[in-house]
């Protein structure tokens, strides 16, 4: 049991951090803007699709998984533009997007399901010993897009996008166009979704229609338990422990696929109670220790009239 | 510097709620003004503020500023001119991010935002000349989320912010109205001492009629929509309260009713 688990947990860090770029686009969106956009569960099939048909077509995979990261770039922008130009509700822009991303999806793959067994991709072929350098070399590469998106919130573009999310009125008033930041980083998320479905498409060697179903809630999983976990104090904190988040995510999803009664299409009622749970408890242990230093300060007040 | 000609604005227009927030308010303001601006309940004060701002786009006359329209210019690209502090300390300032990150959003005020780190060691060190000029340790604070800060520390800031790149124009919306007494009074004087130092023209709401009087160098008194008195800098000197809100109920016909006011 113990040896199957073990075994288990490389293939379950690989696939958190590969997702982890997902989740990062999730914070940028849900954290960041305050805007909870789904979006994010077709832009992660537009990503993967766009991927494995260009792979299949002939093109280098690195210029495949480029062309994804800007196929999520564009769905994003439409998504902004919806909310911040047409003044459609956040979620509902997303909910659209997302409806009208599947029969794109559809159309770019061609069929439900592209296989890319036997093809080459950003993923070399090795060895059962080499598998650790792999993982190495991809945690290096996840690190550094974090480190690029950390770089890009501090400059100036990307602090206006934070203070949009913030305070949008005050950054306004200092002559930020907010509708702009929020387009931008509604765009920027949804590259990073692609990014990461293009990834996901071609380490597991196929993409399909259905992949991203239920992406934005493995999302808001990896941000909040990562959140939970690994504190949120700074930028370089926050994204550092989203990627943690996302690789948590995996390694306990690895160990309730352990558990004889749950079948692996139980993963997302799983990811859905522990999104409901990190919710929920943060506001309620919030609420109860306010009631009880309120109490705790009524009676010492009544105490010292009392005297 | 500032002018304002023929200005309308009404709200639920056609409806029976109509309301005229401002009928026909002509206003100039020369550089280096300083006028204080008090009215009733629902004179007007607030909203000539956001047409001023661009908040709101008046239903009939001009703004001017620097000689140029801004009347049809969104408010994002007039905050180019213009530097404002509103009433509500959480107004200002962005709660999640740092003291330092705050100024440097706002020393990008009305330029172009790109790829360009927002905090150098350059500007850490200017921004931390200027907090020092507030008195009130911030300066040792720039990593601190302005969350932290307390209201009037926000304010302190938010002014800050609104004046140190020298806008046209300083809007003060009643900004000292939700502090208490001793921060209201620190954030009018750092207000004066600001004001007077870089000669920046200024239009401040306030429910303070000492405050309106010995503050700045005019004071405009509104009712209905309308600037009813104007009392310029040489008659100011010798106003007091009691003749101001004598003056106010001669030319109004009802008496000041704010229910906030204060009068000294």
């Amino acid at each position: 049991m113990f040896g199957a688990l073990w075994s288990s947990m490389p293939g379950a860090v690989e696939l958190g951090l590969l997702y982890a770029l997902m989740a990062l686009g999730v914070y940028i969106t849900f954290r960041i803007l305050d805007f909870p956009d789904l979006t994010v569960d077709g832009s992660f099939t537009t990503g993967g699709a766009i991927a494995a048909v260009l792979i299949t077509a002939g093109y280098h995979p690195w210029l495949a998984t480029a062309a994804a990261f800007a196929g999520g770039l564009a769905a994003g922008a439409l998504t902004g533009l919806l909310h911040a130009k047409g003044k459609i509700n956040g979620l509902l822009s997303g909910i659209l997007m997302m409806i009208a991303l599947y029969s794109i999806n559809l159309r770019i793959l061609g069929r439900p399901n592209v296989s890319l067994l036997g093809m080459d991709t950003i993923f070399p072929r090795v060895g059962k010993d080499e598998k650790w350098l792999l993982l190495l070399v991809i945690a290096v590469v996840i690190l550094i897009i974090k480190l690029l998106l950390d770089a890009f919130l501090k400059t100036d573009l990307g602090l206006a996008l934070r203070a949009t999310g913030d305070n949008a009125k005050m950054i306004a008033s200092f002559g930020a166009n907010t509708d702009t930041t929020k387009i931008i980083g509604v765009s920027l998320s949804n590259g990073l979704v692609a990014l990461s479905g293009a990834f996901i498409a071609q380490q597991g060697g196929f993409a399909d229609i259905s992949m991203g179903i239920g992406m934005i809630v493995i999302g808001l999983a990896s941000v909040i338990i990562g959140e939970a976990i690994f504190g949120a104090k700074t930028v370089f904190r926050a994204t550092l422990a989203v990627v943690l988040g996302s690789i948590v995510y995996r390694i306990v999803v690895a160990l309730a696929l352990r558990v004889e009664w749950l079948e692996s299409s139980d993963v997302k009622l799983i990811t859905a109670i522990i999104v409901i749970i990190a919710l929920v408890l943060p506001t309620a242990s919030r609420a109860w220790s306010v009631r009880k230093t309120a109490r705790k300060r009524s009676r010492e007040l009544a105490g010292s009239e009392g005297r | 510097m500032l002018r304002l000609t023929n200005i309308y604005k009404l709200f639920n227009p056609g409806s029976v709620d109509e309301k005229t927030a401002l009928a026909g308010i002509n206003l100039q303001l020369n550089p280096g003004d300083f006028v204080t601006v008090i009215g009733s309940n629902g004179a007007g004060k607030s909203t000539l503020m956001n047409v001023i701002s661009g908040a709101l786009q008046p239903d009939m006359g001009e703004v001017v500023i620097d000689g140029r329209d801004v009347t049809r210019m969104p408010e994002f690209r007039r905050s180019a001119f213009i530097g404002r502090v509103f009433q509500d300390p959480m107004a200002g300032t962005a709660p999640r991010m740092t003291i330092e990150e705050n100024l440097a959003m706002a020393w990008k005020r009305g330029q172009p935002r790109g790829l360009k780190f927002g905090v150098t060691r350059r500007k850490r060190e200017f921004f931390r000349e200027q907090l020092a000029r507030l008195g009130i340790g911030l300066e040792n604070r720039l990593f601190a989320k302005v969350g932290l800060l307390s209201g009037g520390e926000r304010q302190a800031l938010s002014l800050l912010m609104a004046t140190f790149t020298n806008p046209r124009i300083l809007l003060l919306d009643e900004h000292t109205a939700a502090l208490d007494p001793a921060r209201a009074d620190l954030i009018t004087r750092l207000t004066e001492t600001i004001v007077r130092e870089q000669k920046l023209t200024t239009l401040m709401v306030t429910h303070n009629m000492e405050q309106a009087i010995r503050l700045g160098n005019r004071l405009i008194m509104m009712d209905k929509g309308r600037i009813i008195l104007d009392i310029d800098s040489e008659k100011k000197k010798t106003l007091t309260v009691e003749r101001l809100l004598g003056e106010f109920e001669q030319i109004s016909g009802h008496k000041l009713t704010d229910d906030r006011i204060v009068l000294g």
